[in-house]
């Protein structure tokens, strides 16, 4: 059975999307429960995956037999085994939350709701499972295209956020597909391990080599909202329906940092990504610009969803600048953060989410003493915004040491200058928050005519447990970092 | 004299340059936002047409082998006889992709225009700017 685990992850979700989606004419509920289901054996899947790959197996699936090059073939390593599991358990933690919230967004439209977030699963996790280029290109569009649907699902705004996303993602990954025409034509395979192969040694240093990995990098880099492609990130999540965003939010940026470690490390090999030219230097110094330029918009913000965007944007270029910067410890803090950074979106998408469905607006001047009349929100947000300042012992805080480290030791001291400099702007944005959660008085919401009154509870039971789930991961994750760090990063690296 | 010949033995790529651009133009600097919807199928077209003008082989046949049945293993086969079928087969995939994105695109637009009644992009930016609620 564990043979074939690396293809079932992938297809499971794919045909619960469509009976799921199918099954919303019987009952209202049946498209939940089959994606309780699905999500449920994925994630199991998922963790024996991870046990089996510790330390350094992979596992290898062959899609009907053929052996490559001839056929697709699905490769878990260490790498993508952790990445994986992020997904799935992300994933997971979700669908209570967002059953919480379809019935206030969009109450006819929960079948196809379901359906699409089992099929941006079903991409995303093709997308880390994957061996063959063409084939996380395919991958990579059925999650953008399910993303862009679930963003535009919302009211006001959203259509025409998810409208310029959809044009700037798909000029991103049309980048990306021709990088991989580039490499096709040179090596004349498709095989991320045989691509590797061959460019060693006979390739490195030919022209229409360097600009296929120029032209992936900057078709993915447009989908991670990388400074200057980041246009579209603020308003896509500020604008997306809080069913949405908690499972946008915390994968779509992280999977496509994936993507480009997968292209350094994997197929590109990291004498050619990292070492060979100027690019590292250009990239980690206009990831350091990004960080500081989304801190200070992220200061200037007052709503609870955009300034969270902006601090994914920060975190993009923490990873990118830490992958590019070199050496190992850098390339460990990226990839560690990766898991991190989606165990702290999560969490802090799931707490603003509860925020301001009940508080019907997302303003956060408006948001006087909303802390005391819903704590255990409180405690999940203040949870993921330590994690994101950086304080031991989350998560946030291992991730940036090995950043930290990483850049002292490649002397890239601006981008060292700009991760704590950022740590201080989060703080910052976070306490002022705290400040008007936690300390002030009672607040004057007016009536919005809608019947709830200013009442002000706490958040469903749907969304506590998953907060409390999440905010346990930040802090497990922390614990564990170094175990993970040996387990799994560095043999990669 | 030297640029005619570079331009002529290239002109597959040139084409598929030029199209690239016109597709970038038009997401850029058109207002409508249906002709920029067009604009970026015009550019991942001609990405597709670079792919398969890299299939094409000089006095290559179709990629289609006569006489080869599963009785008897036949006469071996010259690769550079038969045109290369597989960028036809990544190419239909990812016309497939393209023509998934513009269903997206298209019905995305359609809920714009029921929001703002216009699908011009200065129209729209300004009926956000002056605090229009929408109908939705």
């Amino acid at each position: 059975m564990t043979e074939q685990l690396p293809g079932l992850i992938v297809i499971i979700p794919l045909f619960a999307a469509i009976f799921a989606s199918a099954s919303g004419w019987l009952n209202r509920n049946y498209p939940y429960i089959i994606s309780v289901l699905a999500l449920t054996f994925t994630t199991y899947a998922s963790v024996v995956m991870l046990i089996q790959t510790a330390g350094g197996g992979t596992l290898n699936y062959y899609m009907a037999g053929w052996l490559p090059p001839v056929g697709i073939s699905y490769r878990i390593d260490a790498l993508s085994a952790l990445v994986i599991a992020a997904i799935q358990i992300t994933a997971l933690l979700n669908l209570p939350v967002s059953r919480a919230y379809t019935e206030q967004s969009f109450s006819k439209k929960e079948a196809p709701f379901y359906g699409l977030y089992l099929l941006f699963i079903t991409g995303l996790t093709g997308i880390t499972a994957t061996e063959d280029a063409f084939n996380l290109y395919v991958l990579l569009e059925v999650s953008s295209l399910t993303g862009y649907a679930l963003i535009g699902m919302g009211t006001n705004r959203s259509p025409l956020a998810a409208l310029n996303y959809l044009i700037i993602g798909s000029v991103g990954a049309s980048f990306y597909l021709l990088g991989i025409g580039y490499i096709y034509i040179k090596t004349g395979t498709l095989n991320m391990t045989e691509i590797h192969t061959m460019i060693y040694p006979l390739l490195s240093e030919s022209p229409t080599i360097i600009m296929a990995f120029a032209l992936c990098v900057a078709g993915i880099l447009t989908k991670a909202a990388f400074l200057p492609m980041h246009g579209w990130l603020p308003s896509a999540y500020a604008n997306a329906p809080n069913a949405s965003t908690g499972i946008i939010a915390p994968l779509t940026t992280k999977v496509m940092i994936y993507v480009i470690v997968r292209l350094g490390i994997s197929i590109f090999g990291t004498e050619l990504a990292v070492e060979s030219f100027n690019m590292s230097w250009f990239l980690v110094n206009f990831a350091a610009v990004s960080i500081i330029a989304a801190a200070f918009k992220a200061l200037y913000h007052t709503k609870l969803k955009k300034i969270l965007s902006y601090i994914i944007i920060m975190e993009v270029g923490y990873m990118v600048g830490g992958f590019f910067a070199g050496t190992p410890d850098a390339m460990t803090g990226a990839i560690i953060h990766i898991i991190n950074d989606a165990a702290m979106t999560l969490c802090l998408f799931i707490a603003a989410g509860a925020i301001t469905t009940k508080l019907y607006e997302d303003d956060i001047r408006n948001m006087n003493g909303i802390f005391t009349k819903m704590p255990f929100t409180a405690i999940g947000f203040v949870g993921g915004a330590l994690a994101v300042i950086g304080i031991p012992p989350t998560c946030g805080f291992f991730s940036k040491w090995y950043l930290l480290k990483g850049a002292f030791a490649a002397d890239q001291y601006l981008f060292a200058g700009a991760l704590i400099f950022s740590s201080f702007i989060n703080a910052v944005i976070f306490f002022r928050i705290f400040e008007k959660g936690f300390f002030t008085g009672e607040h004057h919401h007016e009536e919005n005519g809608s019947g709830h009154g200013s009442v002000i509870t706490e958040a469903s039971l749907n969304v506590v447990i998953p907060l409390m789930a999440s905010l346990g991961f930040i802090i497990a994750l922390g614990f564990m970092t170094g175990k993970i760090v040996e387990n799994y990063i560095s043999i990669i690296i | 004299m030297e640029i005619y010949n570079t331009i002529s033995a290239n002109y597959n790529y040139w084409i598929f340059i030029i199209l690239m651009f016109i597709g970038l133009y038009g997401v850029i600097a058109k207002n409508n936002l249906v002709k920029k919807i067009i604009g970026m199928n015009i550019f991942q077209t001609s990405i597709i047409l670079f792919f398969i003008s890299t299939s094409a082989k000089l006095e290559g046949t179709l990629p289609i082998i006569k006489n080869a049945g599963h009785k008897g293993g036949g006469h071996a086969v010259h690769a550079s006889d038969y045109m290369n079928p597989l960028p036809h087969v990544l190419m239909l995939t990812a016309i497939v992709v393209s023509v998934a994105t513009i269903g997206v695109a298209l019905a995305l637009a359609i809920k714009v225009y029921r929001n703002y009644e216009t699908l011009e992009e200065d129209e729209i930016r300004e009926k956000i700017s002056s605090g229009y609620s929408g109908e939705n």
